[in-house]
């Protein structure tokens, strides 16, 4: 490979940055949209503590979509035009979801005890639209838009697989941050979304590179192919060792933190596929990184500030979830 | 209909909707500082008990406005992209680092901290716990400058260079201190003051008018008139350099807001008019003569200009000038509710129970005063740019969307009815906590306080 110029570079620094904004999107709101989910199975009292172990995170969760948004927006204005307009009606209905879940979120608490179970309902049924809604716009988005029958038959497969991993990691979540009565149901939650999110994972994997020839060429060709064939080998293993032990007492013990570690792990091998899947492109077959990308200069001073406050963000995110670390108990405001 | 209309519409209502709750929160951040401040520092315990309640309840309403203002805000931050996908393509380079700078050194720094702010109460120190509301505080108002310094930048641009119809950035601290800015960072800080103080009087004197009121609802509806009778002459005199910065550099806004067609020396104040884009005319005018030369140039016969001369460039005159005198009209109002209310506050030895119920009433009225005055101000300076999207240089036509007019008019029609039920479901719940808020269930803090350190040690330290 030749050398880059540090203009070249930049469009690369704020793809990567976009990609991980959005991955560490994924798998806070995926949990936190998995719990809002997994919802319509507890019972109103198990709902409290769901809620209350998300309360604290959901906030900044979902600032890391406006984050990985607006960069997409800041630094490949050209691209996010193209993106928007394509998945412009799921887009407006995940926004919807987003909406009606972070109202009912705070309604439900606040307003008469009677319609409590009315926003629990909306809570539930935003998670799973903007989930839904979130899958669709992936498989539109892997697929390069394309048209043709077997095109939205794969978005639609994502559509439904997405939630389910979601469902998958709120459910190890709470695996993580309850115990006793719930703790037991979450396990088993856990043991049901897990079949439906590998067989999801799978199809993804082998339908990608048939829908796209550029994703064949890229995996399928020696000698690259030797290297990268440890992504999906990892993931296997990581899903296995999250069954494995969703089924061992020590899950309800001292090991109940490593089902959702690995399932992090497991999304983040998946983003590293996807990312080689589709680099250097930023819409696949369509854009790359170098044409949509802002001016250089606009770039730099984004730049300035993501070094500043990006290790700021973690340090404080990383504060937060240590003073809510441990089981949930009641949220009050006191 | 046309898709550059419906695209407007929809854009309008999503930030309509959004304003509501922002134009609280960067007030009542800072209030919830001062009543905890009150809290830590009284000695009497009564008194002690008394600011915690306000917080309590108050910190119910900042958590309930703030959840709406980021899920609106979120739906924004895309609206961007799909609503104007060629402002971005033009303009990105400027427009984008003020954006993104204001996702990273406020969004992040609010919804970091408020996860604390709320519920971490009794898992950190005192001070980490003021910290972290005061960081709180300090994010909505960073949200404030970076977003009113791309407002104000689409307003009176500056410190740019155009190549190849692309913008590029030449200075960003002219940028960011474009000539507007300063003015109307003001002005919108001081509205949230207002619609923050209004807001506090409103719901306070609701809670004594329904008997539910403890002494918590006295302090707060004195904090809320203190805090507006403050705010209220302040704002009258922002707003006036703020106009007289619009005169300078907009005047067609400034012609639009007074309802002058042509040029004219010694310009009337127009009290009443309807104007008519068609005949370019004012029908059943109601003027004080002089008046508004007299106001924009403090000289009786000074020249404004007219419509006359911005000829297919300039606002619609009906709704700019009608909702310059919704937004004057109701501050005059706000100053004059809240120096009489204090007057008689005041006459009443401070003490609201002998003050009379019809004034109790009109502040009760009053709750959202400040949303009506701080929409009817955004429309004036929004509308009153148009017919371009960065005055003077892109039309708003030019970068619309691309998509189909009935894709954007089915979500239109989504958005307006999921933001109608949301604002009767958060006024009609600002009700109800407001009428039991004194009936928690932990009414004493000593209590409380110790069950949940022990809760805590005993189950929160695993993992």
């Amino acid at each position: 490979m030749t050398s880059m110029s540090f203009d070249e570079l930049l469009p690369l620094i704020f793809i990567g940055l976009m990609g991980v904004s959005l991955l560490v999107y994924v798998v806070s709101d995926g949990y936190d949209l998995g719990v809002g989910m997994l919802m319509h199975r507890a019972t109103p009292g198990e709902r409290d503590t769901m809620v209350a172990s998300i309360g604290p995170f959901w906030d900044a969760n979902e600032t890391w979509l406006v984050l990985g948004v607006g960069l997409l927006l800041i630094a490949f204005p050209k691209a996010h035009g193209l993106v928007l307009s394509e998945l412009y009606l799921p887009t407006a209905l995940m926004l919807v979801g987003l909406i009606l879940r972070g109202a009912a979120f705070d309604f439900r608490v606040k307003g008469k005890a009677s319609r409590k179970a009315m926003w629990d309902r909306l809570f539930i049924a935003g998670s799973m639209l903007a989930s839904l809604c979130q899958g669709w716009m992936l498989g539109r988005y892997i697929s390069g838009f394309g048209e043709g029958w077997n095109y939205p038959i794969f978005a639609a497969a994502i559509a439904v697989a997405l939630p389910m991993a979601y469902a998958l990691l709120g459910a190890t979540w709470l695996v993580m941050k309850t115990d006793g009565e719930l703790q037991d149901k979450a396990i088993e939650w856990s043991k049901i979304a897990w079949p439906p999110m590998v067989v999801g994972l799978i199809l993804i994997s082998m339908a990608t590179p048939w829908i796209s020839e550029t994703v064949r060429v890229r995996w399928f060709t020696l000698p690259a192919m030797i290297a990268v064939v440890s992504i999906p080998i990892t993931t296997c293993i990581a899903l296995l060792a999250a069954r494995l032990l969703l089924g061992s007492p020590a899950v309800r013990g001292s090991l109940c933190w490593l089902p959702f570690a690995l399932l992090v792990l497991v999304f983040f091998l998946s983003f590293l596929g996807l990312s080689y899947s589709i680099y250097p492109f930023v819409v696949i077959d369509r854009l790359t990184v170098w044409q949509a990308a802002s001016s250089p200069e606009s770039l730099k001073v984004i730049l300035i500030g993501v070094c500043v406050t990006l290790p700021v963000i973690i340090a404080y995110t990383g504060f937060s979830y240590r003073v809510f670390r441990g089981k949930t108990i009641e949220l009050d405001y006191a | 209909m046309d898709v550059v209309f419906l695209a407007r519409i929809q854009f309008a209502a999503n930030i309509t909707f959004h304003i509501l709750f922002p134009a609280i929160s960067i007030a009542l951040g800072w209030v919830l500082l001062f009543f905890r401040l009150k809290h830590l520092r009284a000695t009497d315990p009564q008194q002690k008990l008394d600011w915690l309640r306000a917080y309590r309840l108050w910190t119910k309403v900042f958590a309930l406005t703030f959840a709406l203002g980021v899920v609106s805000g979120v739906t924004m931050s895309f609206q961007f992209g799909t609503n104007w996908p060629g402002y971005m393509e033009r303009v990105g380079n400027i427009a984008g680092p003020l954006l993104g700078y204001e996702v990273l050194t406020a969004f992040f720094l609010e919804a970091g901290f408020l996860g604390v702010m709320l519920f971490g109460h009794r898992r950190v120190g005192e001070m980490v716990h003021l910290g972290s509301t005061f960081l709180v505080a300090l994010g909505t108002l960073m949200s404030a400058f970076w977003i009113l310094a791309l407002n104000s930048w689409m307003q009176t641009p500056a410190g740019y260079e155009i190549i190849d119809g692309q913008f590029h950035a030449k200075n960003w601290l002219e940028i960011i201190f474009n000539p507007s800015f300063p003015y109307r960072l003001v002005h919108m800080v001081l509205a949230s003051a207002l619609t923050c103080a209004f807001l506090l009087i409103g719901i306070s004197a609701w809670q004594i008018l329904k008997g539910v009121a403890t002494d918590t609802a006295s302090r707060v509806l004195r904090t809320g008139l203190v805090f507006a009778a403050l705010a209220a002459p302040a704002q009258m005199v922002a707003g006036d350099f703020h106009g007289l910065n619009t005169l300078k550099h907009q005047p067609q806004k400034v012609a639009a807001m007074e309802g002058i067609w042509e040029t004219t020396r010694g310009a009337p104040l127009l009290l009443f008019a309807i104007p008519d884009d068609a005949t370019r005319t004012n029908r059943f005018e109601l003027a004080i003569p002089k008046l508004a030369s007299l106001i924009l140039r403090h000289d009786a016969d000074g020249e404004l200009k007219g419509l006359n001369e911005f000829p297919s460039a300039h606002p619609p005159v009906f709704p700019v000038f009608w909702c310059f005198r919704i937004m004057v009209g109701t501050g005059i109002l706000m100053l004059l509710v809240s120096w009489i209310g204090l007057w008689r506050h005041w006459r009443d030895g401070w003490d609201f129970a002998r003050m009379p119920r019809p004034m109790l009433k009109l502040f009760a009225a009053m709750t959202f005063a400040g949303w009506v005055a701080t929409i009817a101000g955004w429309y004036v300076t929004e509308i009153g740019r148009q017919p371009f999207i960065v005055a003077g240089l892109i039309r708003t036509s030019d970068v619309a969307s691309r998509v189909p007019s009935s894709s954007v008019a089915l979500t239109l029609g989504i958005y307006i009815t999921l933001y109608l039920v949301l604002l009767a479901a958060y006024v009609g719940v600002l009700k109800y906590m407001s009428e039991t808020a004194d009936k928690p269930a932990r009414p004493l803090i000593t209590e409380g306080l110790a069950e949940g350190q022990q809760k805590n040690q005993h189950r929160g330290e695993f993992a």
